[in-house]
């Protein structure tokens, strides 16, 4: 027996270690960070314990920044994601012909690489000497002045920003609801039909209600998906972001852990907190209001 | 209200390419009179949770027609035609409770239907009692068991005042003590209400038991239509005969030659009118009776005692299947020791077929 | 419902009102579509354009008559294209084949094995589920620095393998396999080891594959580690080549020849995908999330 128990920690053993050395130690070591004053990388040293870390990024304009940047990309990605995911998962659930092809398509931003991708909506919207670009033409055609999204007014670039999110996280909302949608029992649509229910009563009462765990997941996901955004803007803007004015509280860690403004591992830590704090209570309200709301 | 189904049929298209059309219904044809209970029996995948759906009006019709009384409804969708459906998996909302689950059907009311909140509450009221649910009222359906939730589902299909009740196998999901306690309520229920009422099953028992009419389908295809007894005493086909009774009836090959009914080498009855022919015999387990001077010898393979009856397994040579089945009373005494058994045969009870087409030779038996 | 119903017009506003309605889910569905496929578009059709025929596009034409390969030439030669895509292969095929082994031996350990302390090493597992890469990246950013391992491919790959979201969904697929079969592998004497390896593995094959194309993907994607840890171009992953092309490029702004470098890198993955998209796909819906 002693044999045995031994043996299941050697199967674990190489988890352990990369678990341990990689994610637990570096879950301490970010906290003691956050607090040293002063810390100096190159010679390992810091003058003090304290919170002016928190206070320096608090007070710091590029953080600032990025938070409002990050804020109103949650705010609008997030239900524009999730709102339109749906009407998509509904109709692809009305079509049983093409639903696959349709499928197939859709999830096909998942497997793309972000960067890469972000390059292509980049030339799209961009206004060079040479083109309006392609989203001008449009806006051109309809009578609009070209305006350029990437180097022009703030409200341009956030409005690719989040167009840009929007496309890459709609194919897995796409594909959980459509599952969701499909694992509905068939009966519930037709006990509703023969009691002439109407479509809208019937989505309303019945389909949002049993797939509200669904959507509570998705939301959930969603919020803590775009309060990470970060690649997606420097594929649009390019790496620096503070200069583009469009830098996210993921993108601030970074730069000040490294880049052009980097080295400073005690604000990065601080502000990787002050981010994980502000994820952890808008989940925990998404869950209290999902504990009123999800049915069952 | 009555239902007329005049040359119903219904085709699915074919799974893969180039597979043939599969005809689910086949030129189905028959009435179901006001205020019955109408059991339609058939094994799975016959066909009669479809001719339910065509009914309904949850599938459309490939051709043919449904009447509800004298309106043709064949093209009228479901939530026209004002019928109420208890589902087999019961289908109530999981997030609603009784109550609202009940009220569910009243709140689609439109125009001059359109019931007050009051009313409605009176009648959701009235239909739990009617199933005696009344006291389960604010429980969710995960809360209640299974016999319970089939309750709510009944009520929900009755509290609209539908115009035809169907059900399709509304005894399945329950354990053995449950359905029979279930069935009786059915039939309660069916007439305390009036409502024409359709219920599918593929349990020959539980359609004979408590219908007025039973309507047997195979592939598709009709049957044969009748009263529980009339159908089980006088089969149309070799299927029907099989389908009906438990245990089951029994099969021989058989012939007639010169007027004589002959199982192998015993001559069982003599017949008039009736050309030499290969033929099927089914005789009833109840149609035998011990009798050391009978007409028909059989090896005797086994006794069972089963209290209220004693049933005699044997062998005879001119056997389809194994070994055959007969039904004698307890006080009768077997000696299961015996090598062979011999039997008289009730001639009402013996029930000739035709080799070629398996329909029921139509005999006197003497 | 009476004689007076109109069933012909019921019907009929039926039937009007289910192609109405079908049209509009369709004409939904195409735009999305379009939406979707309209990038990729404009990717190929950028990468065929001739530099100079992309330049003199004030406005940007729709399709192109005179296609080209050579900036594909270019960016296989006018950029380290190739090195970034080898050092992605073999970025993403050891970090996977590693991440298998552990991922396979933990989630054995905690599906079939007994030992002191399972419970609670499995909670405390769960936990880490929650925890944001954000959070320990900055750790181990200075650990990497410190065992002076930037720019080489140990430290790019050490960090990447942890996967606890993996091992649970292993461990759950290896639960479902019946103790019976592990008992009578006992009776064989047959050892842990060649039990997993002749057994579990075998039966839990297509999770195995669809945990593998998911790191797979996530490790072709990846940019923040690879381009916090590496700032020799020697050493750099797709993702960060391709933003190094777009800042510092091929001299001169050259965005056909971007364009097939972005083409060449979102190929492999898009050819994954076609093959395996039935098995990406449910994997996903099984609780993966864009890495």
């Amino acid at each position: 027996m002693e044999n045995r128990s031994m043996k299941g920690w050697l199967y674990l053993l190489p988890a352990i270690l990369f678990l341990g050395v990689f994610m637990v130690y570096p879950l301490i070591d970010v906290f003691i960070y956050s607090f040293e004053e002063g810390y100096n990388s190159a010679s390992q040293t810091y003058f003090g314990v304290g919170t002016y870390n928190y206070s320096y990024v608090l007070h710091d304009p590029y953080f600032l920044q990025a938070v409002k940047n990050t804020l109103i990309l949650v705010a609008i990605t997030v239900p524009v994601s999730t709102g339109l995911s749906l009407l998509i998962s509904l109709g692809l659930s009305n079509i049983p012909k093409l639903r696959n092809l349709f499928q197939t398509v859709y999830f096909l931003p998942y497997v793309t690489n972000t960067l890469a991708v972000g390059l292509v909506f980049m030339i799209l919207f961009r206004k060079t000497p040479y083109t309006d670009g392609l989203a001008n033409l449009v806006i051109n055609f309809f009578g609009g002045e070209s305006i350029d999204f990437i180097d022009g007014p703030y409200w341009a670039k956030m409005f690719v920003l989040c167009l840009y999110t929007v496309w890459v996280v709609m194919p897995f909302k796409i594909l959980v609801l459509t599952s969701a949608l499909a694992s509905v029992n068939e009966t519930y649509y037709k006990a509703a039909r023969v009691d002439g229910t109407s479509r809208s009563r019937i989505f309303f009462r019945i389909t949002l209600p049993l797939i509200s765990p669904t959507m509570f997941y998705l939301i959930i996901t969603g919020f803590i998906g775009a309060f990470k955004a970060y690649s997606d803007a420097v594929a649009l803007f390019g790496t620096n972001l503070n200069a583009a004015e469009m830098n996210t509280i993921v993108g601030y860690v970074y730069d000040m852990l490294y880049g052009d403004s980097g080295g400073y591992p005690s604000f990065a830590s601080a502000a990787a907190i002050i981010l994980f704090v502000i994820v952890l209570t808008i989940t925990c309200i998404n869950l209290l209001v999902s504990k009123k709301h999800v049915h069952y | 209200m009555k239902i007329v189904l005049e040359h119903l049929t219904k085709t699915f298209p074919g799974r893969g390419k180039n597979a043939p059309d599969v005809k689910a219904v086949n030129d189905l044809t028959f009435e179901i009179p006001d205020g019955k209970l109408v059991g339609l029996l058939g094994p799975s995948g016959c066909g009669k949770s479809t001719v339910l759906n065509l009914v309904s009006g949850l599938l459309k019709v490939t051709s043919g027609k449904v009447f509800f009384d004298d309106d043709d409804v064949t093209n009228i969708p479901a939530e026209y035609r004002g019928v109420g459906i208890v589902f087999q998996n019961y289908a109530l909302y999981p997030h609603l409770t009784v109550e609202k689950n009940i009220l569910f059907p009243m709140e689609n009311f439109k125009g001059d239907k359109k019931l007050s909140k009051q009313q409605m509450q009176e009648r959701a009221l009235a239909a739990a009692k009617l199933v005696q649910i009344d006291g389960l009222m604010d429980r969710k359906p995960a809360e209640l068991s299974g016999g319970q939730q089939q309750r709510v589902a009944i009520a929900r299909a009755l509290v609209k005042q539908p115009r035809v009740l169907l059900m399709d196998e509304p005894l399945s999901n329950l354990d053995a003590r449950l359905r029979l306690q279930t069935r009786e309520e059915i039939r309660r229920i069916q007439r305390e209400t009036k409502i024409t009422t359709v219920f599918v099953t593929h349990d020959q028992e539980e359609a004979m038991s408590i219908s007025d009419l039973i309507i047997v389908m195979k592939d598709g295809v009709l049957q044969q239509t009748g009263k529980p007894q009339e159908v089980y005493d006088n089969p149309a086909n070799l299927f029907v005969a099989k389908f009906l009774g438990t245990p089951p009836i029994n099969v021989f090959h058989g012939c007639v030659k010169g007027g004589k009914l002959m199982l192998g080498d015993d001559v069982i009855f003599k017949v008039k009118h009736v050309e030499d022919q290969d033929v099927w015999v089914a005789i009833r387990p109840e149609g035998f009776l011990l009798d050391k001077h009978g007409c028909l010898h059989c090896q005797l393979q086994n006794v069972e005692v089963m209290g209220r009856d004693v049933s005699i397994v044997a062998t005879h040579p001119a056997m389809e299947g194994e070994s055959f089945r007969a039904i004698i009373p307890s006080t009768t005494r077997v000696d299961d020791e015996a090598a062979t058994v011999s039997f008289v045969l009730h001639p009402e009870k013996v029930l000739p077929f035709s080799k070629a087409d398996e329909t029921r030779i139509d005999a006197k038996l003497v | 419902m009476g004689k007076s119903m109109d069933f012909e017009k019921i019907e009929r506003g039926a039937r009007r009102s289910e192609r109405v309605r079908n049209t509009i889910i369709y004409v939904l569905l195409g735009i999305w579509a379009l939406v979707v496929l309209f990038p990729f578009y404009w990717m190929v059709l950028s990468s065929v354009k001739s530099y100079s025929a992309y330049n003199a596009e004030y406005i940007p034409q729709l399709f192109t008559l005179s296609p080209t390969l050579q900036n594909y030439a270019d960016a296989f030669t006018a950029v380290p294209l190739a090195k970034y895509f080898l050092n992605t292969l073999i970025f993403t095929v050891i970090t996977t084949a590693v991440m298998m082994i552990v991922t396979v031996l933990a989630a054995f350990a905690f599906a079939r094995l007994d030992f002191p302390g399972k419970n609670i090493a499995f909670v405390i597992f769960l936990s880490l589920m929650m925890i944001p890469n954000e959070l320990v990246i900055i750790t181990n950013f200075v650990t990497i620095t410190n065992l002076d391992l930037r720019n080489t491919f140990l430290g790019l790959i050490l960090p990447s393998i942890t996967s606890v979201f993996y091992i649970y969904l292993l461990k759950e697929n290896f639960a479902q396999v019946p103790d019976e079969l592990y008992y009578a592998a006992k009776v064989d004497a047959t050892s842990d080891f060649k039990y997993l390896w002749k057994v579990m593995i075998p039966i839990c094959r297509p999770t195995l594959v669809t945990i593998t194309i998911l790191k797979v993907i996530e490790c072709w994607n990846s940019y923040v580690w690879p381009r916090l840890i590496t700032d020799d171009p020697n050493y750099y992953l797709v993702s960060n080549g391709i933003q190094e092309i777009r800042e510092n490029g091929f001299g001169r702004e050259n965005i056909p020849a971007m364009m097939s470098a972005v083409v060449v890198i979102s190929v492999p993955l898009i050819l994954l995908f076609l093959i395996f998209h039935k098995k990406i796909m449910a994997g996903v819906a099984r609780g993966g999330t864009k890495g």
